[in-house]
């Protein structure tokens, strides 16, 4: 049976280098889109139960938005990129080049919408090429979809959708910084049974000894 | 799955595609609470978890009811959840998986002739719901389309 949280600090080294490098090529990418310097670092890496995610954003009735996407090839898995409604009101701002509060996250205009759309988008493609770099494996994207609700209802449907995720997921947490404001967001694989053990073992460090 | 009898209460939050379902019998103030997020364990690739479907999840529910000294003919029921979170472009059958577990509850819920007393299904938004066994009040709060009791 697999232990994932007995993986060793090369096996978290080789996924932070992923969400570094993820990140870095999301931030330059974000920077043309948004004509502005927006920093990004991924400060942590960790891989943990399914369980434990809606408590990591707040609880199952936190408020929060997030944007997902269905991943195929040969380790299907689930891309969750979620934040806090508040948080992510401050992100739009910070795309949309206003201050801080601008936003109001329960009335979103087209505009501001598809700003977050669009940061999803970017977020999954450069994650998703910095996996295939080191992994050799294909991860292809689906179109994304938003929520914005409770953290359970969306971690709900996905799971529905998806029949079965396994037991364990990855998290990238993910830092945006903008001048002296900073957003912290939550950047999830969810991988179906069998799919994070393909990861780990392309990765060169598989867990079976 | 919880049960529990009066003063207590019974709460799930979070309800996405997932259906709350509560079954009680009030002249004893039990109730019990069941999270169930699929229709069916029968095409399941790992049915081990049974609370999650609709169709072991009532059984299981029962037993535990009656072992407790519920009477199956007072047994009534209230349900919430079943909404359509997402949207993505091209819509199959398996996207519309609150639906389809509504109806599986419905359907389970009828084959053991427990008569469903009110029902919060539907729409694309989250719910967190409480069970009173004492009143048989489903509390049901959502985040901006209100809240209410059935």
């Amino acid at each position: 049976m697999e232990d994932f949280t007995q993986l060793s600090g090369l096996q978290i080294d080789a996924l932070r280098e992923i969400g570094n490098i993820g990140a870095g090529n999301a931030a330059t990418a974000l920077a043309q889109m948004v004509q502005a310097k927006i920093d990004m670092s991924v400060p942590r890496v960790s891989i943990l139960p399914f369980t434990e995610v809606a408590d990591l954003l707040g609880g199952a009735d936190a408020h929060v938005v997030g944007i997902y996407f269905n991943v195929s090839g040969p380790a299907p898995n689930s891309i969750l990129f979620i934040l806090s409604a508040q948080k992510a009101g401050l992100l739009v701002d910070m795309l949309l080049l206003r201050s801080s509060g601008t936003t109001d996250i329960n009335n979103l205009d087209e505009i501001e919408m598809s700003a977050m759309m669009e940061l999803g988008n970017i977020l999954s493609a450069t994650y998703l090429n910095a996996m295939s770099m080191f992994t050799q494996l294909k991860f292809v994207p689906s179109v994304p979809a938003m929520g914005i609700d409770m953290a359970g209802a969306i971690l709900d449907a996905i799971l529905a959708q998806f029949g079965e995720i396994a037991d364990h997921v990855l998290l990238l947490e993910t830092e945006f910084t903008k001048d002296e404001d900073d957003v912290v967001g939550h950047f999830f694989l969810l991988p179906e049974p069998g799919s994070l053990n393909i990861i780990l073992k392309a990765l060169g460090v598989n867990t079976d000894g | 799955m919880k049960m529990t009898t009066a003063p207590d209460r019974l709460m799930t939050a979070g309800l996405g595609s997932c259906i709350g379902i509560c079954i009680y019998d009030k002249s004893v103030k039990l109730g019990s609470l069941a999270h169930i997020m699929l229709p069916s364990s029968v095409q399941a690739k790992n049915p081990e978890n049974k609370a999650k479907f609709a169709d072991t999840a009532i059984d299981l529910v029962l037993d535990m009811m009656i072992k407790s000294g519920a009477n199956r003919s007072r047994l009534q029921a209230k349900i919430a959840g079943g909404a359509q979170m997402f949207k993505f472009s091209g819509e199959s059958d398996i996207m519309k998986i609150g639906e389809r577990n509504a109806i599986a509850v419905e359907e389970n819920l009828q084959k053991h002739r427990i008569p469903l007393l009110a029902r919060d299904t539907g729409g694309n938004y989250g719910r967190t719901i409480t069970f009173d066994p004492e009143t048989g009040d489903l509390l049901v709060r959502t985040i901006g389309h209100g809240e209410r009791i059935i």
